[in-house]
């Protein structure tokens, strides 16, 4: 546990100033209040709106495990959102749209896998063409419209709550868990990381680093489905153009941010969690703080380049050498 | 003094890599850097080279103070240097990598053509005839080798350090290397030599400095010292030397070994003529050959990293597959590659997880081995093979080389296959664990696991093989026997067949 929370005490200090930083604009940004079936208040909102980023950086940080990328999340949420709000809209019932949903995006996984790991298509190019082509799919089933429904149950996924917690936060929280668990308890976490860090004698080693390949593209699909169904339901409609648009580059940030390296190998779910809670902390601290909207992507990007370069790790090596240099220089 | 270094140290979490190191290089001398595995050699050279930031001590060439911070700020005082590990880059191609840096220009532009022709000038003393203009990831160990001698004698002024350059040559590449080296002292420049082959170091140096743990224990005219004395200084003990089993006549002698698997027909086109070959518990079966005969290609095949084109294998059950390494694993394959940095180590991951990672994937990836059973692995390996390591969980990557090659061997020990193929398993490994390992494989044929040895060093393949194939040109092409297997019959087989007694296969 020791060893966890120094690992991620970068992560968890920058969480910590941002909140400070946006509570210095927004004096009531931590103030948590119980309405009678809820609690309402601006964090618990930030814990709802993560969820997309959150579930993306879940099934990324995997991917990215592997030294690889996967640029289509952000698509097979419209897909998925798509596939959900078309079944029911044709009345084929709750738990059967889920299933369809959440096939799509394994369905979705298993075809960048197979490109990457059988083909030996480079993750960067295998997975661009879904993201471009996948909204052409998501738009063939919405029929080019904007899918709306009402169902109650479907609406609940998005917008409910349990024990007065939003269900989307529920159930990032629960998927992050189930993955951390299923890692660290099996024998995965390991497999993948070896399978990242060098893929040919994993191989030698009798890793089948191809199974493990295509089973982290299609973690990643179900990932980006259980987002695109959580979009979807939020706003009752699917959005075959604008659901998920651009958020598999906020996925990926957030897997950066959380101290994951793109190079592969070592990788941290619950990093990459705080990462995207940092993300969705500026993207919500940003318009509570009343800024003009137009600076919010210019602020964003100020924001996640100061905790990029502070978090670098050749910087706290220099960091630590200046310090060594200078200090007994200034003793004498 | 052409090269000074005073009180050099470096300290690694954990570890102190250097403490307080001289060392000093006449201009026109060959100087042996020596020491057991983890002794501090490579790191002593990153120092120099800039590729490490010392933790102190002052550098000085031909008395002027230096500081460089990385290997071209060194090549550009005339330092020029080859790492343990090759650092040049596969995916370029070899004449691009011989240039890098002082490309030949024209109008600006990099000029191909003279870059090409310029790298066929540097290569000419070498005499291996390669394409320049191919990715130099094409082209074997060896050869990778020899082009990143050539691309540091090209760019060495002054200095030349060379760790470890023999480790996958040839003998005959290693006469070529050493003229070479004999020319450019003659000119004036100092060398640097680190090797684990003595009789190289005698032959070669000038002079030796011995370190041991991150200390230098003494500077040495060669001539005054002997092997016993030196390894001593090494060891900080006496080497026993290994008892020589006299394995070829015990081979002939035991009573007939019972064959275990049975490899007829096995070859591929352009890879390796077809082969038979029956291996019999306990045995232990060497591959000479020069660099390109055939032999990594025939472990390849048997281990399936290549699918083979023909031939079946059989054992007492029957066929067994072997057309990946997952199959061959399952058969009771082992296979310890040539490439450790390449084929063997997952360089980010700690000791105890490149120790467990084939028995994990064996064992599935639902059926994690507990914590508390790797850690006990891990020790024992650690323990058995002498890994100098600050504990399990450092990252192999940050392990001396031979260290790096034990954790190999390790991961593959712990599977206990019932025929394990080593290629060059004691690459880099120093004089101490190389008797080590020796005993190690009786020991462990004495259990009934059958062995099959590929490796440049002829003592080592008669100290420990009943019987060594001989391949030439990607055929196998004489297989000699129990009392037939010395350096001199090696030797003689492969340079020309008829000389040697073919032996049908038993
Ligand atoms: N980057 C690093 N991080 C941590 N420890 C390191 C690093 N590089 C080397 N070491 C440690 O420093 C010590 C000296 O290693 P070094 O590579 O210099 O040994 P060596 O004498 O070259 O051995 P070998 O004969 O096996 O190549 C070892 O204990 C090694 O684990
Ligand atoms: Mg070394």
């Amino acid at each position: 546990m020791g060893r966890m929370a120094r690992r991620l005490a970068p992560q968890i200090l920058t969480l910590a100033a941002l909140v400070a930083l946006v509570s210095v604009f927004f004096p009531n940004f931590i103030n948590i209040s119980f309405d009678g079936s809820r609690f309402v208040g601006p964090i618990i909102d930030v814990l709802k709106r993560s969820a997309p980023i959150a579930l993306l950086a879940v099934g990324m940080t995997l991917v990215i495990a592997t030294r690889g990328i996967d640029l289509s999340v952000g698509t097979v949420m419209a897909i998925a959102g798509a596939v959900a709000a078309w079944a029911i809209t044709s009345g084929l019932g709750l738990p059967l749209t889920l299933a369809l949903a959440l096939a799509a995006g394994l369905a979705a996984g298993l075809w960048n896998g197979a490109l990457v790991a059988i083909i030996g298509i480079q993750p960067i190019v295998a997975t661009l063409i879904l993201m471009t082509s996948g909204r052409g799919i998501a738009q063939l089933i919405t029929e080019g419209r904007i899918l709306t429904f009402s169902d109650p149950g479907f609406a609940f996924i998005g917008s409910g709550a349990v024990f007065g917690i939003p269900f989307p936060t529920v159930l990032w929280m629960a998927t992050a868990v189930a993955f951390a668990v299923l890692m660290r308890r099996t024998a995965l976490g390991l497999l993948i990381e070896a399978t990242g860090v060098n893929r040919a004698a994993s191989a030698l080693a009798g890793v089948n680093a191809t199974v493990i390949l295509i089973a982290v593209y299609m973690a990643s699909g179900l990932c980006a489905a259980l987002a695109g169904i959580v979009t979807t339901a939020d706003i009752r409609g699917a959005d075959a153009n604008n659901a998920g648009l651009w958020l598999e580059l906020d996925a990926i940030l957030a897997v950066v941010i959380g101290g994951n390296s793109l190079l592969g190998g070592r990788f941290s779910i619950a990093g990459s969690i705080l990462g995207a809670l940092i993300i969705q902390t500026i993207n919500t601290g940003i318009v509570l703080s009343g800024f003009p909207s137009e600076y919010n992507l210019v602020i964003k990007a100020g924001l996640v380049i100061i905790i990029l370069v502070l978090q670098s790790p050749n910087l706290s090596a220099d960091w630590i050498y200046l310090r060594s240099v200078l200090l007994p220089r200034r003793a004498d | 003094m052409l090269l000074s270094i005073r009180s050099l140290s470096k300290s690694f979490p954990g570890t102190k890599a250097l403490q307080g190191v001289d060392f000093d290089l006449a201009a026109g001398e060959v100087h042996g850097l020596l020491g057991e595995n983890g002794a501090g050699k490579s790191t002593l050279i990153k120092c120099l080279t800039g590729a490490y930031r010392r933790d102190g001590g002052e550098m000085f060439l031909q008395g002027h103070s230096i500081n460089p911070t990385s290997t071209a700020e060194a090549q550009t005082l005339g330092i020029g240097t080859v790492y343990q590990e090759v650092n040049l880059l596969p995916n370029m191609t070899v004449a691009q990598n011989l240039t890098f840096g002082s490309e030949p220009r024209r109008f600006g532009l990099v000029d191909a053509r003279m870059q090409s022709r310029k790298a066929r000038e540097i290569l000419a003393p070498y005499g291996i005839g390669i394409d320049v203009d191919r990715d130099l990831g094409a082209y074997p160990v060896a050869i990778r080798q020899i082009v990143a001698i050539a691309r540091a004698v090209e760019l060495s002024g002054k200095v030349l350090i060379l760790d470890e350059p023999t480790a996958s040559l040839d003998a005959a590449e290693v006469r070529l290397l050493f003229s070479i080296v004999g020319r450019l002292r003659d000119e004036g420049l100092g060398i640097i030599f680190v090797s684990h082959f003595l009789n190289q170091v005698f032959e070669l140096c000038d002079r030796v400095t011995v370190l041991r743990n991150g200390r230098k224990i003494v500077t040495a005219e060669t001539a005054q010292l002997d092997r016993l004395r030196l390894i001593s200084h090494m060891l900080g003990r006496e080497l026993e030397e290994a008892e020589r089993h006299d394995r070829g006549a015990s081979g002939q002698n035991a009573e007939r070994r019972e064959p275990m698997i049975r490899f007829e027909g096995l070859g591929r086109a352009g890879m390796i003529e077809p082969f038979d070959l029956s291996v019999e518990r306990g045995e232990v079966i060497g591959l000479a050959g020069l660099l390109g005969s055939g032999r990594t290609e025939t472990a390849q095949l048997m281990f399936g990293v290549r699918s083979a084109g023909s031939g079946t294998t059989e054992d007492a059950q029957g066929r067994v597959a072997h057309g990946s390494p997952r199959e061959a694993i399952a058969a009771g394959f082992g296979f310890a590659p040539e490439e450790r940095k390449a084929d063997g180590i997952a360089a980010e991951l700690s000791v105890r997880e490149n120790i467990i990672l084939a028995l994990q994937a064996r064992r599935g990836w639902m059926s994690r081995i507990p914590r508390a059973e790797q850690e006990r692995l891990a020790a024992h390996y650690i323990e058995k093979l002498d890994i100098r390591t600050s504990d399990a969980e450092k990252a192999i990557g940050d392990l001396s080389g031979g260290n790096q090659q034990k954790v190999v061997l390790a991961r593959w020990l712990a599977m206990n296959p019932r025929f394990l193929i080593l290629d060059e398993p004691t690459r880099g490994i120093d004089v101490g664990a190389h008797a080590e390992i020796l005993r190690l494989i009786h020991e462990i044929t004495a259990e009934g696991m059958s062995i099959l040895v590929i490796s440049s060093e002829l003592d080592e393949l008669v100290a420990v093989c009943d019987r060594v194939i001989v391949l030439r040109d990607r055929r196998h092409v004489a297989e000699l026997v129990g009392e037939d297997v010395s350096t001199d019959a090696i030797v003689r087989a492969i340079a020309k067949p008829d000389a040697a007694k073919v032996v049908e296969p038993a």
